[in-house]
């Protein structure tokens, strides 16, 4: 089986500065990889590359055994490629349908006018499969909870990805009982074989979710466990390269 | 059951202020004014002939200020396209008056666009400057001279002219208050601007061309005010660099009276619609009450800051 996402040896560096050396790691369909490192370890400046935000300096991206290169983030998106980021990028004044369509519109023949029916029953189908419980499709995002609201940015990359979400922090700013629930609609990802990466500061969630875990330090690749059969001391040590055995 | 209480409460609270301000000005002076003739069909359709030019320039004011963006310019813009025209129908058909008026008014647009959407430079300050500069031009255009516009074409279809009866000016309210509110409400550009407004960033990532957004809205506000130059043109059958001097503060304040929020992202082109008809309604009202000029002022002003308080306290809720 290909790899949904395959990295190799990706090097990026702003001017003189590296930020990522020979990062290299494969994605499968319906795997969850958590992206583990302190504060400018290269976690945001990989889920960039990946993104199309960014270009490598140099290495390969590829998805699904072909080569690909992004010359931005729409390029990326049309790969299949969606990102929730930690400020969930949602439009408050807009309703829930119109965030969860927006830059992709659903038009109606004769004169391109907005579908609003149509992009409002998808919503609403899209997030009663996914169990986000919002008051209906044509809520405004800012009368929603945090919860609420990342359940809709999730939702949307769901929406669209057909091959692989990356999550930047999505439970940063989200309160306890919020955050299972975001981590529980990120573990039903699974099931419809979306490859997933997923950054976190929580080893906790960390240790919940993922399958894998990537562990950078200052830009270099420190090394990939299987979650179920490593430990919190363990990844902890890798992150900081304080081995206290 | 749940989809009507849905509806209800999608018609925004904030939208309602300008449908009960307009209703109780407008019976204020039905009241208070019934012996002068305030209720006459004449005098209303007085109302709706004298803001015409600035209810279309509302028009492209709520798409600039929903996108986040704002047009101080369009004045200017006003009197610059209303001179053109008449400066080229003085030697030539209407025609070439129409293409002078609106071309001046796109052109002037798109250079307030493009500094504000290629260059990053703030629109409040670009349109700041632009307002000046073409304040300027217009009046060396024509060494500050007015210029009269003596082609019957022209001042029948953007003046005094009538269609089945109704005045053009009344048409071309109507048609342009129909077409702005399809596409700010229906249209994926009118999405987009939302977006733009609401969350810029979120519109980027979302693979919306912000630039090109804020480079259309600030030229479709040059267009409306192009047209508004036409349209005065059209009416007094001449042009002067005064016209759309005072128009600035009226066409802000209808916007935000009719619901459009100042910082984008939110907005209304029936309401503006509704903001600029009851800034119309004001000024007759106190023309008509015998009001001297400078207690117009005060009372208009008063009642603006009034109206834009409780518009934007709903707004902020």
């Amino acid at each position: 089986m290909n790899p949904t996402l395959s990295l190799k040896d990706i090097q990026k560096s702003f001017g003189g500065v590296t930020a990522i050396q020979n990062f290299s790691l494969d994605l499968y369909p319906g795997e969850i990889v958590a992206l583990v490192g302190d504060n400018g370890a290269g976690k945001s400046t990989l889920i960039k590359i990946v993104s199309g935000v960014h270009r490598p300096t140099s290495g390969d991206i590829a998805l699904d055994g072909a080569s690909v290169s992004f010359s931005d983030a729409s390029a990326a998106r049309s790969h299949g490629i969606e990102v929730v980021y930690q400020d969930l990028a949602l439009a408050d004044e807009q309703p829930v349908y119109m965030n969860m369509f927006l830059g992709r519109e659903l038009t109606r023949k004769p004169f391109g006018l907005l579908d609003k029916t149509r992009m409002r029953s998808e919503t609403q189908s899209l997030v009663d499969q996914l169990d986000v419980r919002i008051p209906s499709a044509s809520s405004t995002i800012r009368d929603l909870s945090g919860g609420q609201r990342q359940g809709i940015a999730i939702a949307r990359a769901t929406h669209w990805a057909s091959k692989l979400i990356l999550l930047d922090e999505p439970t940063a700013a989200l309160g306890v009982a919020e955050t299972a629930k975001v981590e529980e609609l990120v573990a039903s990802l699974k099931e419809r074989k979306l490859a997933i990466l997923i950054i976190s500061h929580s080893l906790d969630q960390v240790f919940r979710l993922s399958d894998r875990i990537c562990v950078l330090r200052r830009g270099e690749q420190i090394g990939v466990r299987k979650t179920a059969e490593t430990d919190k001391n363990e990844i902890i040590a890798m992150i900081t390269g304080v081995h206290n055995e | 059951m749940i989809k009507a209480i849905d509806t209800i409460k999608s018609l925004d609270l904030q939208r309602s202020v300008i449908y009960f301000g307009f209703l109780g000005i407008f019976l204020f002076f039905a009241v208070t004014l019934h012996d002068d003739g305030f209720l006459t069909s004449r005098n209303l359709t007085n109302i709706i002939l004298q803001t015409a030019p600035a209810t279309i320039m509302a028009i492209g004011l709520v798409f600039a200020l929903s996108a986040g963006e704002i047009d101080l310019s369009f004045g200017s813009i006003v009197a610059v396209a209303a001179l053109s025209a008449a400066v080229a129908m003085q030697n030539g058909p209407m025609l070439y008056g129409v293409a002078a008026g609106l071309g001046a008014g796109i052109l002037i647009g798109a250079f307030n666009g493009a500094l504000v959407a290629y260059l990053r430079l703030p629109s409040f300050l670009v349109t700041l400057a632009t307002m000046g500069l073409f304040a300027g031009i217009a009046r060396s255009m024509t060494d500050l001279r007015s210029i009269p516009v003596l082609n019957d074409t022209f001042t029948g279809i953007f003046g005094s002219g009538r269609l089945f009866g109704v005045p053009s000016l009344v048409i071309w309210t109507i048609v342009a208050v129909i077409i702005g509110h399809i596409i700010y409400r229906s249209t994926r550009f009118g999405a987009h601007v939302l977006a733009v407004g609401d969350n810029a960033r979120a519109a980027q990532v979302s693979g919306i061309k912000v630039p090109r957004v804020r480079f259309m809205v600030l030229t479709l506000c040059g267009a409306t005010a192009g047209l508004a130059g036409l349209l005065y043109a059209g009416r007094l059958q001449a042009a002067k660099y005064t016209l759309g001097e005072s128009d600035l503060m009226t066409v802000i304040a209808a916007v935000i009276v009719g619901g459009t929020a100042l910082n984008g992202g939110k907005g209304s082109v029936i309401g503006a619609l509704l903001g600029s008809l009851m800034m119309g309604m004001l000024n007759n009202g106190l023309i008509l009450m015998g009001l001297q000029v400078s207690d117009q002022m005060i009372v208009r002003g008063l009642i603006i800051l009034l109206a834009v308080a409780i518009s934007l306290r709903e707004v902020r809720r």
